[in-house]
């Protein structure tokens, strides 16, 4: 093997060489760390939500006339709605999942003021719900319809039977669902709340909050002016019922008009917004390096090449075969992307223990570093390949020429 | 001499095209990419407010809950702003809030919610905001609840057409609103005066007296926090609560103001204190628009990220650019002894060697420029109506950057290659040829 002559090749040339093992490193930190933030975010978007989102949408209907009176005319609407072919079924809620507003609360196992509380989002909601969103009900049962009440504009909470999510009832009870189920909760302090129900998963509204599956459903709606109407359609037709509910609410009351109406799919992707564009960008960064890297390791190969076209002319005279000259840039570059990765890899570390500790995100997985090696000196191989070809093909006669 | 130079280095770059072009292409995307970093950075982290962002403070009380450990409350309580609005004090102030309402248009149209800001008369002075007709209202608007409105100047287009609208009527939520003034473009970013918001949220369509909100129940909006049970129910119940929902600003013009004020909000605190409210240890605050965007930490985690990537990526384009100058000068070292044995010594060597790196930094700046503005209207594109996006874009202080920094940082990268140039054996090169 040539090793001696290439390490000695190498040296000559230590800056040229330093150069490319400094940028294969850096291309790996950057790539690595930002495959690992594409994946992190991946991760975070893809968490279901518990609802049937294909085939929900929401509006908002505000009062603004004297004699506007939104209890009656929530009735009015669901009677409307519930005769509108390709509508399923619809709930009056205080808040929308994924919106990334509603309102959350402390509760507590017992009533003590300092005792520990666990956080979870509340949802206001009537009988309709469970079969709108699209919940598993997994213990207990529904609310009746005598159980829903109608509450004033800033009404204290009052007692009410509650249904809760599977992981809210992890948190607060050692047996989870099985326990929960007839326990009393305390909100507010002292405000009991009976346990009813159990569904499966139902995320909170805020895609960055701690405890994102704890949730809480209390049948109640408040009567502010306005209502939120969370309505289900046949599958596939969100966007026609969008466009048809809009003017029929529209159309049927002029004391009240209908806005923000969205489907559940754009809101997820609106609460996402920022995840997946910081993907997308991430992606253009890795592309640009990757290919600036190649560019920098074809450059330096070529320039290696040309400054030795007389020896590679005299190695072949002498003997040397084609496919030993591509050897020999091979396992150059080989050496080269072996120094670059291994400082790529404590590099890659080095970052991402900044990432971990400024940005509060989970450390990176130990095969990313291994990979990303191994991808890297591909790369550079990939690179060099075309340039060493062209070094093979060096006729030999050229060793008897003067340039 | 210098065009001279400058004519080597382009023939010197038409002689070598592939491997000069490939410089200019890292040069460019490197500083490119940066840049796009650079503008997000620096109009988000920036000063919204240049010429007054050191004399306006926003006050933060420390009313939380004694029980839990938990940062001072960004916002303030109904109560607490009410005092402070009323204190005896000659400094401008102002407390606000969001709120939405319904506007009934004259004629065919369907009526429509607007984002509203209710305020006090000093916020308009206070925050420079620029008037495209009419003006704020004065304090006793606020005082005798006067029914006045500042309409935003798209609202203004999309109900009276554009036109002075100044003494017409408009009708929010059923009440007859008089305008008073219209606020022509004004979008602060980020939105200084409301960071608990959305910071890069666009500003408000309407502007009413703040007290008129209460007066006539208007649908408050924004963030509302409570950490004590409200005592009873209804609207008064919630006015004497814990829960925060106002920001509350106030200019001082110098130090002794500020000292005065802080001392007037801590006299204020152990007042209450005395009330059994403010049951934490004294905990007052005065920041500044800067301090007060600092410590909300307005920046996004996102964009910190994407500043140290970029600066990564930038300096792999140069290492980029180090490697391949290296490879194109040595390459010339024929003509370099060439031009040695004609007399040229080492410095007009050197010197004709910056200007061909600086030759290059300067095309990879020029197309540097394009890189940023594709990457800054990709970034457009991928955030949507998301938040303001008008801003990003490049201004005459990203592209004098740019370009400076382009030159600059080849010229810096060019420097080992050079010094290797000038070190050239004239004697070696002359021999072969």
């Amino acid at each position: 093997m040539e090793i001696g002559p290439i390490f000695r090749a190498m040296w000559r040339n230590r800056i040229g060489v330093a150069l490319i093992a400094l940028q294969i490193a850096f291309t790996m930190t950057v790539v690595v760390n930002a495959i690992y933030i594409i994946n992190e975010r991946s991760r975070l978007m893809a968490r279901p939500s518990g609802l049937d989102e294909a085939n929900l949408f929401y509006l908002r209907s505000v009062g603004f006339q004297e004699g506007f009176d939104e209890e009656s005319t929530i009735v009015e609407d669901r009677i409307l709605l519930q005769a509108t072919p390709g509508i399923i079924d619809m709930t009056v809620m205080n808040a929308i999942p994924l919106s990334g507003s509603g309102s959350s609360t402390g509760v507590r196992v017992n009533p003590d003021a300092n005792g520990p509380s666990t956080y979870t989002a509340l949802y206001r909601v009537d009988e309709h719900a469970i079969d709108t969103m699209g919940l598993e009900l997994i213990a207990g049962e529904n609310f009746t319809t005598a159980e829903v009440r109608q509450l004033g504009r800033l009404d204290s909470g009052s007692t009410a039977p509650i249904i809760i999510t599977e992981a809210l009832a992890e948190a607060l009870f050692t047996g989870g669902a099985a326990e929960a189920l007839g326990n009393t909760l305390y909100w507010q302090v002292d405000i009991p709340m009976q346990i009813i129900g159990v569904v499966k998963q139902l995320q909170a509204p805020w895609p960055t909050f701690a405890s994102i599956e704890n949730s809480m459903l209390i049948p109640n709606n408040i009567l502010d002016g306005q209502s939120l109407y969370l309505v289900r359609t046949e599958p596939g037709q969100v966007n026609t019922m969008m466009l048809r509910v809009e003017e029929l609410l529209a159309d049927s009351n002029p004391a009240r008009i209908i806005m923000n109406v969205k489907s559940l799919e754009e809101t997820r992707a609106d609460s996402y917004r920022i995840d997946s564009s910081m993907a997308r960008i991430l992606l253009v960064v890795i592309v640009i390096l990757v290919f600036i890297t190649s560019m920098g390791v074809v450059g330096l190969a070529v320039f290696g090449i040309n400054r030795r076209r007389r020896q590679i002319g005299t190695r072949r005279a002498l003997g040397a075969t084609q496919g030993q000259i591509i050897r020999y840039f091979l396992v150059e570059n080989l050496i080269i992307s072996g120094i670059g990765v291994t400082l790529g890899a404590v590099l890659t570390l080095g970052f991402n223990i900044f990432l971990v500790q400024t940005f509060n995100m989970p450390r990176i997985e130990w095969y990313y570093t291994p990979l990303g090696m191994l991808a890297l000196v591909l790369v550079g191989l990939l690179a060099v390949l075309g340039p060493s070809r062209g070094a093979a093909r060096i006729p030999p006669a050229i060793a008897t020429r003067t340039v | 001499m210098l065009f001279y130079y400058l004519r080597l280095g382009a023939l010197s770059y038409r002689r070598n095209p592939v491997l000069s072009t490939l410089m200019v292409m890292a040069v460019a995307i490197g500083v490119g990419s940066y840049m796009v970093v650079f503008t997000l950075n620096y109009v988000m982290g920036g000063d919204p407010i240049p010429q007054k962002s050191s004399q306006l403070y926003h006050v933060q009380l420390d009313s939380g809950d004694p029980d839990t450990e938990s940062d001072p409350p960004e916002q303030l309580t109904y109560l607490d702003s009410m005092a402070l609005i009323d204190a005896d004090l000659p400094f401008p102030r102002t407390a606000t809030s969001k709120f939405f309402a319904i506007v009934e248009p004259d004629g065919e149209t369907r009526p429509f919610s607007v984002m509203g800001r209710g305020s006090y008369a000093d916020f308009f002075t206070m925050f420079n905001v620029p008037f495209l007709f009419g003006s704020g209202w004065d304090r006793s608007a606020d005082r005798e609840l006067q029914q006045v409105v500042v309409l935003s100047r798209e609202l203004n287009e999309r109900l009276f057409g554009g036109v002075d609208s100044v003494g017409e009527s408009v009708l929010l939520d059923g009440y007859n609103f008089q305008v008073i003034g219209v606020v022509d473009d004004w979008t602060p970013i980020p939105k200084f005066y409301d960071v608990n918001n959305g910071p890069f949220d666009p500003s408000e369509e309407v502007y009413i007296p703040w007290p008129q909100i209460i007066n006539l129940d208007m649908q408050r909006s924004g963030n509302t926090n409570c950490w004590k049970p409200l005592d009873g129910s209804g609207i008064q119940a919630f006015l004497n609560s814990e829960c925060i929902w106002l920001q509350f600003w106030v200019e001082l013009a110098d130090r002794n103001d500020r000292q005065l004020y802080q001392d007037y909000l801590d006299n204020y605190v152990r007042e209450q204190k005395q009330l059994g409210r403010f049951q934490r240890p004294l905990n007052n605050h005065l920041y500044d628009v800067n301090e007060w965007l600092l410590l909300r930490e307005v920046l996004p985690n996102e964009t910190r990220i994407l500043s140290a990537l970029a600066a990564m990526l930038l300096g792999v384009c140069l290492l980029n650019t180090i490697g391949l100058l290296l490879s194109k000068f040595l390459g010339k070292a024929g003509e370099i002894g060439v031009r040695q044995a004609l007399g040229a010594n080492k410095a007009s060597l050197f010197i004709q060697h910056v200007v061909e790196a600086g030759f290059i930094g300067l095309l990879g700046g020029l197309l540097g420029l394009g890189v940023a503005a594709l990457g800054l209207q990709g970034i457009r594109i991928l955030l949507g109506d998301l938040m303001v996006t008008d801003w990003i874009q490049l201004d005459t202080t990203v592209v004098t950057v740019t370009i400076g920094l382009a030159i600059l940082s080849t010229i810096v990268a060019g420097l080992y290659p050079i010094w290797r140039a000038c070190r050239i054996n004239p004697s070696t090169h002359l021999k072969t040829q």
